[in-house]
């Protein structure tokens, strides 16, 4: 009994560095001249309070999820992939290319190809950061930001050149967009009249997926035996630096997917700003679901409520939603630091046998 | 290609290299000094992002570029004590707390410009100081001597950390710290003091590195200003090998390219502007791939230190 209520305690640890990145945003609140009360009640009910909130909430939940998961699995093989930003940039582009390269072929094999080809160029966009980790030993963090520099600008070269919308060139405006998606590859909607698209469900089926590989198959516990304890993991026979590379592949795999259902699902056409933060609001999400592909169903709704909620409040109260990263980023920072509590607690369980 | 190599635009590449090494300096010697003491402090770019706020803030309130400097160094160090609160007495995972660090500083600082000012402005900022005589050297003089005093002091705080790590007490526990935090900790060193004055020694660096950009270089502030600048530095402390002589070879690779890469823009060569920008970014990515099997880093970096636990 006594060790599963220290399970629990444990478990519910991270949940305590909402309310109190929250406490002290409501202190931000009160120096910036409103009323906390009334700000966060505003992005509450914008966020969960009626269909249209609640629908858009899960419209953001799902590439936070999907980015999540491929921070999981990252995670669990001991490294950290900062590049989803860049991945669900190359995602999306991959995805547009096809679509509107192929639109003539029909809906059944064009839609999964453009998926397709997002996991691929999210795999490639992780798969370089991860190939020189396991070559060369390149830090993985450094080498995934620079991935994501170098994205932003392939996507506004190809958007400004080779993949503008002609109608655009047509119209003299030349805003940096691709043209229309055909309609064949666009997510069905799920609830009419909002932008509740079926990438939601896919998203949670591969959380699922995601839990079962990593727990139930060969891979997964190679992955997370590596991830756990590297020197453990090399003695045992497990090859480190492949099952390294691999997280990193399968992390901008992920990301790169939620790149192409964005694109698919919401927008229908490629532009700027597309990847709007996801890639970094995905790592939290993902830290917060404890770094379980289960765990990060919740949270990525409850950060996907946060983002909603922050454009709410920005109108009722006059706030910057930029409030709500500040507080993402309290909500990472309070998240590990308390992580030292349940280390050691375990510890002096183990030592007292 | 022919009209770059041209006098004129040489020794203006020169100019705008040296010019821009200077926050890459700033922020990349002072996170050697944390990562010398065994703390990766990855948080830099929010820690910039701040005092390129506060230091452009407070200069335009008070006039004084001076006052703005101190603002940004305060600040730095109080972002350095967040992150050593979180990363050395917690003991977080230091990957992710920098990660935190960095949203924070991001969001706070758009925050607080959204808030005080809204709009774009322009500030007077630290005037360029022309070296009598050195200035005068041909073509090159202009370029290497007259700078605005954050440059100068950039290139000086070089050859004064070199000596304080290697030379000085101090240094001697800094890299004992990183090296073997149990030793150090035996022979009566204070591990955490130190890597706490580390850190924040290197938020310091950082706050006046993105002050440097908002009231020396640039003279403006805006949202997310600098742009990747302080990862790149934390790539250039890996890249110098944790030397702040390698890291200043690293900064001024860094900022040749960049400064190439401007002017091929403005001369408008035909290579699209987006890949002229690309270019530092995969320089950076080639020259970790090329220095990491080189150098070897301090040994419990990343790595928190519990007192007992070996």
């Amino acid at each position: 009994m006594k060790r599963v209520l220290n399970k629990v305690f444990e478990a519910l640890l991270p949940l305590l560095a909402v309310p109190v990145a929250f406490l002290i945003g409501a202190m931000m609140l009160l120096a910036l001249g409103a009323n906390p009360l009334e700000a966060y009640g505003a992005m509450i009910a914008g966020a969960f309070g009626d269909v249209s909130g609640l629908t858009q909430t899960l419209v953001k939940a799902t590439p936070l999820l999907l980015v999540g998961l491929g921070v999981c699995i990252a995670f669990r093989g001991g490294v950290i992939n900062i590049g989803g930003e860049g991945q669900i940039i190359v995602g999306a582009l991959a995805a547009t290319a096809v679509a509107v390269g192929f639109k003539e072929w029909p809906g059944l094999v064009l839609l999964p190809l453009c998926m397709l080809a997002g996991v691929l160029a999210g795999a490639m966009w992780g798969g370089v950061p991860g190939i020189l980790k396991a070559r060369l030993g390149v830090n993985e963090i450094l080498s995934t930001v620079m991935m994501n520099a170098i994205a932003v600008q392939l996507s506004n070269y190809l958007l400004r050149g080779p993949m503008i919308d002609p109608k655009e060139i047509e119209a003299g405006t030349r805003i940096a967009q691709s043209a229309l998606l055909p309609r064949s590859v666009w997510l069905a909607r799920l609830v009419p009249q909002t932008l509740l698209h079926s990438g939601a469900i896919i998203a949670v089926v591969l959380a699922v997926v995601v839990f079962i590989f990593l727990w139930r198959t060969t891979i997964g516990y190679r992955i997370r035996a590596v991830g756990l304890n590297r020197d453990a993991a090399k003695y045992a026979g497990i090859n480190v630096p492949f099952y390294q590379a691999l997280s990193l592949i399968l992390g901008g795999a992920f990301a790169g997917l939620a790149g192409a259902i964005e694109v698919m699902g919401v927008q229908h056409r490629m532009m700027e700003n597309l990847a709007s933060g996801y890639g970094f609001s995905g790592i939290v999400a993902a830290l917060f679901g404890s770094l379980h592909p289960l765990g990060s169903i919740p949270a990525s709704v409850l950060f996907g409520g946060l983002l909603v909620g922050a454009d709410k409040m920005q109108r009722a109260v006059q706030v910057p939603s930029a409030l709500i990263d500040t507080l993402l980023g309290l909500v990472v920072l309070l998240v590990v630091g308390s992580q030292v509590i349940s280390r050691r607690r375990a510890h002096r369980r183990e030592t007292r046998g | 290609m022919a009209e770059l190599f041209t006098l004129p635009v040489l020794v203006g590449i020169l100019y705008s290299g040296i010019r821009l090494a200077t926050p890459y300096l700033f922020a990349a010697i002072g996170e050697t000094f944390a990562q010398r003491s065994g703390v990766l402090n990855l948080g830099v770019e929010g820690i910039m992002l701040m005092g390129a706020f506060s230091g452009f803030y407070v200069g335009m309130k008070t006039g004084s570029p001076w006052l703005g400097l101190l603002a940004a160094a305060v600040v730095g160090i109080l972002m350095g004590l967040l992150m050593s609160f979180i990363s050395i007495t917690m003991q977080a995972e230091q990957g992710i707390s920098g990660i935190g660090l960095h949203l924070f500083g991001l969001g706070l600082s758009s925050l607080l410009f959204k808030t005080t000012m809204g709009g774009v402005e322009s500030i007077e900022g630290f005037k360029a100081v022309r070296i009598p005589l050195l200035a005068d050297i041909p073509y090159v003089g202009e370029s290497l001597f007259n700078h605005n005093l954050l440059v100068y002091a950039a290139f000086l705080l070089v050859p004064l950390s070199t000596w304080v790590l290697n030379k000085t007490t101090l240094g001697l526990k800094i890299r004992a710290v990183g090296q073997n935090p149990q030793a150090a900790d035996t022979l009566g060193v204070n591990v955490t003091r130190v890597r706490y004055f580390c850190v924040c020694l290197g938020g310091m660096l950082a706050g006046i590195a993105g002050a440097s950009l908002s009231i020396a270089l640039i003279n403006l502030f805006q949202e997310n200003m600098t742009n990747g600048m302080g990862f790149i530095a934390v790539a250039l402390v890996y890249f110098g090998g944790w030397r702040p002589l390698g890291v200043m070879g690293g900064a001024l690779l860094f900022s040749f390219v960049n400064a190439f890469q401007l002017w091929i823009q403005v001369k408008g060569i035909n290579i699209p502007s987006d890949f002229a920008i690309m270019m530092p970014y995969v320089l950076t990515i080639l020259a970790l791939a090329f220095a990491t099997k080189r150098a070897q880093g301090p040994a419990a970096l990343s790595k928190p230190y519990e007192r007992g636990e070996n």
